[in-house]
């Protein structure tokens, strides 16, 4: 007998355990492979960080935009790129997403409303701007949503994006997710206010603070936020406190968190532990139900690795494509 | 009895908005015989490079303007006299001549003839009216042209007649809409410019698709046509040059387009930089690709003319005049074979296509002597 | 029909007529409407050389005054673009660019490449560039070149009337990143202008005199000194041809090429700063492409390596002059 207490149905339970599974499987197996030295370049993991982005996705449409950030494939699942494409573009292949001229940084699918992840930190902020200022012309009711990190927050892109927003009344929501550090250096010292709510209330929009590893306090800030925009409410931010498993990047060696820190979070802190634990505690979902989606997405992560290291690399003529439309 | 006349040859006025010319080469010598419609300078304007016809005889007695020396419009360029004419009058003469000379202001507010413009429906059409004769004639363009392809024709014409030169649909200043792009559209709409301008009747002069929808014009409204001038017309004859068509419509290039306009002339070196240029200009306005377009498809079928009209010219009773170049690389000369008058048929050596610019005063002349009958 | 009308003209009437032919063209920047919250009149400024002045009130909120943040709006502009809009934004100074380039070369730029090719951005910025009226060091350059070189990129620089009208209409109708220069020094320049809407396709020079002696290339205000020095030489028998580049990415260099291949010689004219100027990015492709056809070394007259002066006298001196322009004529000619 299940017993649902959430304002999500079983259907969009399930959806919500498949997309926050899939980002931890797909991070932890990019994890594995770029220690073989086989992924070029740099990948920076979501792995921790699963409720926010499922959270939030979760009361989007497909003509929602996103903005992302560096740590972006997170992001990018819960938004619907295809999982396969992504691996295929970490790879550098042509069957990527971005047909391996864009890599993990800037993972892109303008279909799926998702911007792309980016490179510059606080670049995304006045791109969602421009993307909620798109939806106000059409009058679609959609939204622009830019992720940042607590780092970027600091970035002028972002604070002149909060004005603009809050100036021209803006369908916008901007998503700090306050992982603790910037890089390196920590959070705490690098932001002057103790909330990012007073930021908000600062440059003129509502804000409020949840914990981001926990999903349904994510989706319910987030979905009212979300709502209140889409009905010209204006826009809003949202601070995620949460944590991320991994270093900044593949190779860090983090060697500025405290010790046993990481250890303490994967344990005490995982929100998809807490997840399961919650869906499954009050019955609204079975392990059996799980577990079944564990086994698709096992299936979909292998193939995708198995695909994506077969797949054709780009030639030298593809170097010069798409540069232009037409020059 | 020796005439003491003496005659100026002037810089000429070609078309609305010239205002100077570059005097190029004298292409005869001071002493030499002129002969009417002899080329004796050459002039480039900004707009086209061409000789200098004269309309008077006599002999050329002085050279006055030097070549690369930039004259404005009405200034002295040669004078005419009989050999007999003595050179202290000469010398009087263009004393007088040159005191007296006054440049049209460059900014003058009249200097020249003026457009104008009707609203036909929802099409507006740009045309020139010039000349106060009781009887009217109307000149009608080609394909990718404007009313100033008439420029070397307007001012000589309007000795008996009141001339207007029209801007087509899809064309020069007019409206870039052509309907369905047949030549009875066109027909159709400049026949109720007539109606708006209280014209009842008039010599109708066309030069190659002009020729045509005049053609389409004296099959669909008879009463309105006095007579028919055709220069090298379509609606004669099946051949055409398609390509040039093609060409002239789909290049977007100076490059591409130059060749395919050089087809026009007998003397490709006419073809400056800027009559590309101004081609192109038009050609990038919106809407023109579209109207040229159109016409085309709708004129051209199978690389062949669509429309034959030839029957207007046999059936009817109609005065006509057909002046053709013997170097038309566009529409073959030999559509003017077997044509009911032959009398009223010539067929000028020195003119390609673009006969009425080539050989000018040939073609006013033929045109004037015809409307005097 | 043409008519004489001004490059300030010129431009409104291309941002009218595309407004009105496509209702997904927006236009912001600061001050273009002037008045926004202030209790004077709407429309107040029009921008500030008042380039806007009368489209307020036929199009309303379509164009929006922004707040002193480029980086945002030109941002917001390049993401309204990619989400389906055509904005046309205006960088006031072209000198600004340090505030907000990373939007247009790390995001505009390359969305297209970096996305697989999924992505468009049909954005124009609309920026003034150039000397002449004493605005001093940081209100005065020609940055042009640090644009140029930048792939994804499409960089207008028109000279006259006709030439801002066409290829502004083009800019808002080409679906990359257009980044159009206005010299600020010219908005009052007269030519002849269609009323209708046409277009001028990038890469086509201008001509806009020919001659057998010897070649001026350049863009820009430099275009006028150009052909006035080309008609101070034409007194001394020196004929010269003189190209206006028009568009600097792309650029028609084969304009270029045909024309040194019939002179010989080159003089190319650029109000940027010398060092990796677009003088030299030209000199470079011609010395290549064309050296046999070279008689002399190719001359550049560009502006010195320094700031801006303020002074008017100083001012005088920086910018490329017609009599610095004649010499180095003559100089090719001494070869």
């Amino acid at each position: 007998m299940s017993n649902n207490p959430f304002p999500l149905n079983r259907d969009e339970l399930l959806r919500a355990y498949r997309i926050m599974k899939t980002i931890r499987e797909f991070e932890e197996r990019v994890h594995v492979e770029f220690a073989t030295g086989d992924l070029p370049g740099f990948v920076h993991l979501y792995a921790g960080e699963e409720a926010s982005g499922a959270g939030i996705m979760m009361n989007l449409r497909q003509d929602d935009h996103i903005s992302s950030t560096h740590r972006g494939h997170g992001h990018c699942i819960a938004k619907g790129v295809e999982v396969k494409g992504m691996v295929a573009e970490l790879y550098g292949r042509s069957t990527g997403t971005c047909h391996g001229k864009g890599g993990s940084m800037h993972i892109a699918d303008l279909d799926m409303g998702m911007m792309g992840a980016n490179g510059i930190l606080g670049a995304g902020a006045p791109l969602a701007c421009g993307a909620a200022l798109a939806s106000k012309y059409k009058n679609d009711g959609t939204v622009g949503i830019s992720f940042l990190g607590d780092g970027a927050s600091n970035a002028g892109n972002f604070l002149e994006s909060l004005n603009l927003a809050a100036v021209w009344d803006l369908p916008a929501i901007f998503v700090v997710e306050n992982n603790g550090y910037a890089q390196s250096t920590s959070r705490d010292y690098a932001v002057a206010v103790d909330s990012y709510v007073d930021r908000a209330v600062g440059f003129g929009m509502p804000g409020v603070t949840v914990d981001g590893t926990d999903f349904f306090a994510v989706h319910e800030a987030a979905g009212e936020m979300i709502s209140r925009a889409r009905e010209g409410g204006g826009p809003s931010l949202l601070e995620c406190n949460m944590i991320r498993f991994y270093g900044h990047f593949e190779g860090d060696a983090q060697t500025y968190r405290g010790q046993g820190e990481v250890d303490e979070i994967r344990k005490n802190r995982d929100c998809l532990k807490k997840f399961i634990q919650q869906v499954t505690q009050t019955k609204a979902l079975k392990q059996s139900d799980l577990d079944g989606i564990d086994q698709e997405i096992s299936v979909l992560i292998n193939q995708a690795f198995d695909e994506a290291q077969k797949a054709p690399r780009p030639t030298e003529a593809d170097l010069l494509t798409d540069v232009y439309i037409s020059y | 009895m020796t005439s003491t006349i003496i005659k100026a040859i002037t810089m000429p006025k070609w078309g609305l908005t010239m205002k100077e010319g570059l005097v190029g080469d004298w292409l005869i010598e001071e002493g030499d015989t002129i002969d009417s419609g002899m080329e004796v300078v050459d002039v480039e304007t900004d707009k086209i490079t061409s000789a200098v016809e004269v309309a008077d005889s006599g002999t050329l007695r002085r050279t006055v303007a030097v070549p690369g020396e930039t004259l404005p419009v009405g200034a002295m360029l040669g004078v005419i006299a009989e050999a007999e004419v003595s050179d202290e009058e000469l010398d009087a003469f263009i004393q007088e001549f040159q005191e007296n000379f006054v440049p049209e202001e460059a900014d003058e507010a009249d200097s020249g003839p003026k457009t104008e413009t009707a609203q036909i429906g929802e099409l507006k059409i740009n045309f020139l009216r010039q000349g106060s004769a009781e009887k009217t004639a109307v000149l009608l363009h080609g394909f990718g042209g404007d009313l100033n392809n008439w420029l070397f024709n307007h001012m000589a014409l309007i000795e008996n007649r009141t001339v207007i030169a029209i801007d087509l649909p899809g064309h020069g200043s007019s409206s870039k809409t052509v309907g369905d792009g047949s030549f009875a559209f066109m027909a159709n709409t400049i026949q109720q410019l007539m109606k708006e301008l209280d014209v009842s009747k008039a010599d109708w002069v066309g030069h190659s698709m002009g020729g045509a929808i005049a053609l389409q014009l004296a099959q669909s409204h008879p009463t309105l046509v006095r007579s028919l001038t055709l220069i090298g017309s379509a609606g004669l004859g099946a051949e055409i040059n398609a390509d040039y068509l093609r060409g002239f419509t789909q290049s977007e290039s100076r490059r591409e387009l130059k060749p395919h306009v050089q087809q026009l002339f007998k003397d490709p070196s006419l073809v400056t930089r800027q009559l590309v240029d101004d081609l192109l200009k038009f050609k990038r306005i919106d809407g023109v690709q579209a109207c040229l377009q159109t016409i085309t498809d709708c004129f051209i079928d199978e690389g062949h003319q669509g429309e034959n009209l030839r029957n207007v010219l046999e059936a009817q009773d109609i005065p006509a005049l057909v002046i053709w170049g013997a170097e038309d690389q566009i529409i073959p000369a030999n559509h003017a074979s077997d044509l009911p008058s032959q009398d009223n048929v010539h067929i000028l050596e020195d003119g390609g296509h673009m006969v009425q610019m080539e050989s000018a005063t040939e073609v006013n002349k033929l045109i004037t002597d015809f409307w005097k009958d | 029909m043409a008519r004489e009308i001004t490059i300030k003209e010129a431009i409104r009437e291309a941002l009218d007529q595309e407004m009105q032919r496509d209702p997904t063209v927006i236009l912001m920047g600061e001050d273009i409407v002037g008045g926004t919250g202030s209790p004077g009149e709407d429309d107040a400024w029009g921008g500030a050389m008042g380039v806007y002045k009368g489209l307020f009130g036929k199009y309303g909120n379509r164009l929006l005054d922004t707040p002193l943040s480029e980086s945002a709006f030109i941002g917001a502009a390049i993401g309204a673009a990619t989400c389906g809009m055509r904005p046309v934004a205006e960088l006031m100074f072209i000198d600004f660019l340090g505030v907000c380039f990373d939007q247009i070369y790390n995001q505009a730029a390359k969305f297209r490449y970096m996305f697989g090719g999924k992505a468009e951005t049909p954005v124009v910025i609309r920026t003034m560039y150039g000397a002449g009226i004493s605005a001093a060091s940081q209100h005065s350059q020609t940055l042009t070149p640090i644009f140029t070189h930048i792939p994804g990129l499409k960089v207008v620089c028109p000279s006259t009337p006709y030439d801002a009208k066409g290829l502004m209409i083009q800019s808002i109708r080409d679906n990359d990143p257009v980044i159009f220069c206005e010299h600020k020094n010219t908005y009052d320049l007269v030519g002849d202008v269609p009323e209708e809407s046409y277009t001028i396709p990038f890469a086509e020079a201008n001509i806009l005199r020919e001659g057998d002696d010897v070649t001026i290339v350049t863009y820009g205000l430099m275009v006028h000194r150009a052909v006035e020095a080309a008609k101070q030489l034409a007194k001394d028998g020196i004929e010269c041809e003189v190209i206006d580049l028009r568009t600097l990415s792309p650029i028609d260099m084969e304009t270029v090429i045909e024309s040194v291949e019939n002179t010989g010689k080159l003089v190319v004219v650029d109000e940027a700063n010398p060092r990796c100027s677009i003088a030299s990015d030209i000199s470079a492709t011609v010395a290549q492409q064309a050296f046999k056809a070279l008689k002399a070394p190719i001359e550049m007259v560009t502006s010195p390596h320094t700031p801006v002066p303020f002074s008017p006298d100083l001012e005088k001196f920086y910018i490329p002059s017609t009599e610095k322009i004649i010499a180095s004529v003559q100089k090719t000619l001494s070869y």
